[in-house]
């Protein structure tokens, strides 16, 4: 191909495309010709995965303003694409559809947090940040407010909320690795760990921006294709998302009609961990006012606060492009996000309404055991049935399932081919990869850059801080697998954790770092460790059995954390010292668009 | 006031619009959440829950496009925009 790589994005990501149809028709055709469900998925996984890889070699690179910010030069659009991957998680893609479908209401707040954050990144943040010139967010706060104090806190605020995020999608890459590849999860765990470290060690930023928007393209073809096929077969609508209307009203009537029974402790204990029934009304309004804002408010102060989702918009090539950009990011994901909620709504209706040839709820127990699909998934432990009344008939409040299985089991239900199936677990992996990456190299950036560069050893060569950067990588990145490997955490709950902790100590230093001249080193220094330990101490009060205040709770922490952060930062700010002229002036600067950045090219 | 002042203040100013329109899709209608979803919007469904799919979402995406433009205009009308090579 003639000219440089950058003019001919379209096309190589068209054929790129092209390229993944044409493999999902072929696997559809040996479907009908004979291959083994489990050879699809294999097949799947392992094409998608050696792509991310060759991606990844091919974006090598020796040079520091490479490895960091990808050289500043990727386009709005394709930036928006790397984000929306870089942003939607394992947790968004597998669990999200789940969490909707049983608690309705009261958890899309998590779909408006995690959409309308993007305002504030766009208003407040983005295009500041990238006019700085900086490589990594502490690199932001270390020279704004100056001093390596200022800058060691934010590498620690940042270390906690994102080495949370990623034991939670390495954990997710291996959950999907041993069901696609059918092997124990304690190994899958590190199959997954070596799939993202492919991606990007040699790369860096540069790596992983390509092979983000490679898996961009991947996740949002494994999540539209089998609604819009759904709905369609279900004879729902042509376009689910205008046209699901009557089939919420239907579930509201049939919630109605069957009643939400309330189950005995004694029977619920029989229930396989972790499933559960249907208990809540599928689009009545069931939180309250404050339950749904504050955690929306949360996700959206996270979104702002989170160094691995910041970074992205220092790889633009103008300030004008970053702001662009975050409106693509979001466009990307409101793609999928709005998908969601009608995912959802169709699963459920196929499962409970008895009018539908699939639905199980007022069979008889010997018949839904007949299904071949009840076989499955029951055997993955994702779906349960108990005739608790002795009736002989299966209601509704007789019925559990595991929130991953609206996802993963959905198209089975339905009577898709299998082929669908293994687009989602392919479409699975590339979610939970993409924003391991992410977080792995804001960690190891962070650390390599502001720590070691900064701190330690200011006068080292470019080829020892990549090297460096690059153990680092590796090391955090077996930390991470370590401790997923453990399973001693929720994906969902830990995601929402890290949102909470980056909001906690991260969210008025930045910025107030533009907003607020005054803001000084000692104040900033105050509202990050004040945070970052004051939503911690919530945290941990409101675990061991404490009550919690204001209807704050271990999901929304954050708020108590941010608040405590504000106010220290504020009053020890005027207690102090104003910044000096020299800072006042690279404020100035900060906040119009044209000149030099305030960081040299290559610092 | 000098030009950068003036230009600020500009900025500010739309910064209050933007996130007071913000405020409206992210908090506002969800304080009178119960009451607005008795009644029928878009496409059919109930508004609160159309909404929490799609409204509020959408309502998002559009924002940031109409703020980056805005910005945009303020930054030339002050000779603040940023030039090619650069």
């Amino acid at each position: 191909m003639k000219g440089n790589f950058i003019d001919n994005l379209p096309k190589v990501y068209g054929i790129y495309t092209g390229g993944f149809i044409g493999f999902i028709i072929i696997m559809a055709i040996a479907e009908q010709m004979g291959m083994t469900a489990k050879a699809i998925g294999i097949a799947f996984v392992a094409f998608t995965v050696f792509i991310y890889a060759l991606i990844g070699w091919l974006s090598r690179t020796a040079q520091a303003d490479a490895y960091y910010v990808a050289g500043r030069q990727v386009p709005t659009v394709f930036n928006g694409m790397a984000t929306a991957a870089d942003w939607m998680s394992g947790a968004s893609f597998v669990a999200m559809a789940g969490g909707i479908y049983f608690k309705g209401y009261g958890y899309m707040a998590l779909l408006v947090g995690w959409t309308g954050g993007y305002v504030l990144v766009a208003s407040l943040l983005a295009p500041y940040l990238r006019k700085f010139g900086c490589y990594t967010v502490p690199d932001f706060i270390g020279t704004r407010y100056g001093g390596n104090l200022a800058r060691f806190s934010a590498v620690v605020v940042l270390t906690v909320a994102s080495f949370t995020y990623v034991t939670a999608q390495i954990n997710a890459t291996g959950t999907i690795a041993s069901v696609a590849l059918d092997i124990p999860f304690q190994y899958a765990v590190y199959v997954g760990l070596i799939s993202i470290l492919l991606c990007s060690m040699l790369g860096g930023m540069r790596g992983v921006t390509w092979t983000q928007v490679a898996q961009y393209i991947v996740l949002i073809i494994a999540y539209l294709l089998p609604v819009f096929w759904i709905s369609n077969k279900m004879g729902a609508g042509f376009f689910p998302h205008f046209m699901l209307a009557d089939e919420v009203a239907r579930i509201g009537e049939l919630e109605q009609q069957f009643g939400f029974v309330k189950n005995a402790a004694a029977d619920l204990k029989s229930v396989p961990k972790g499933l559960a029934g249907i208990t809540k009304a599928h689009s009545a309004v069931n939180a309250t006012p404050w339950a749904f804002i504050s955690l929306a408010l949360a996700m959206m102060m996270g979104t702002a606060s989170l160094p691995h989702v910041m970074m992205r918009y220092f790889t633009t090539p103008s300030v004008k492009a970053a702001r662009k950009s975050v409106g693509w990011s979001l466009f990307f994901i409101f793609l999928l996000y709005s998908s969601a909620p009608m995912l959802a709504t169709l699963s459920k209706l196929s499962l409970i309404d008895p009018n539908l040839p699939t639905g199980i709820i007022g069979k008889t127990f010997a018949e839904v055991e007949a299904i071949d699909w009840y076989q499955n998934w029951n055997q993955a432990n994702l779906m349960f049935i108990s005739d608790f009344n002795g009736n002989g008939t299966l209601e509704l409040n007789e019925f559990f399932m595991g929130g991953k299985a609206v996802v993963l089991a959905t198209p089975e239900i339905a009577g898709l081919p299998y082929v669908i199936s293994g687009l989602v677990a392919a479409g699975g992996m590339a979610a939970a990869m993409s924003t391991a990456d992410g977080l792995i190299l804001a960690i190891a950036n962070a650390i390599s850059h502001d720590v070691y560069y900064k701190i330690i050893d200011p006068k080292a060569e470019t080829a020892k801080r990549l090297l460096v950067a690059r153990v680092l990588l590796v090391i955090i990145g077996f930390a991470g697998a370590t401790i997923a490997a453990m399973e001693i955490q929720g994906i969902l709950g830990s995601v929402i954790w890290a949102f909470d902790f980056a909001m906690s100590g991260l969210f008025f230093p930045l910025v107030l770092g533009v907003w607020w001249k005054r803001a000084n080193r000692q104040g900033a220094i105050a509202g990050m460790l004040g945070g970052l330990a004051a939503g911690t101490w919530y945290l941990v009060w409101v675990r061991t059995g404490g009550s919690g205040f204001l209807g704050i709770t271990q999901l929304t922490f954050g708020i108590f954390g941010s608040a405590v952060s504000l106010i220290a930062m504020v009053v020890v700010s005027l207690m102090t010292a104003e910044p000096d002229k020299a800072t006042q002036k690279m404020v100035d600067d900060v906040r119009v668009p044209s000149g030099k950045s305030i960081l040299g090219k290559s610092h | 006031m000098s030009n950068q002042q003036k230009h600020w203040e500009k900025t500010r100013g739309l910064l209050f619009i933007t996130l007071a329109i913000w405020f409206v899709f992210s908090i506002g209608i969800f304080l009178f959440g119960a009451e607005m979803n008795e009644v029928t919007g878009p496409f059919g469904y109930p508004w609160t829950y159309w909404f929490t799919c799609q409204g509020s979402l959408g309502a998002f995406v559009i924002l940031i496009f109409w703020f980056a433009n805005r910005q945009e205009k303020i930054d030339e009308e002050f000779g603040f925009s940023e030039r090619e090579d650069e």
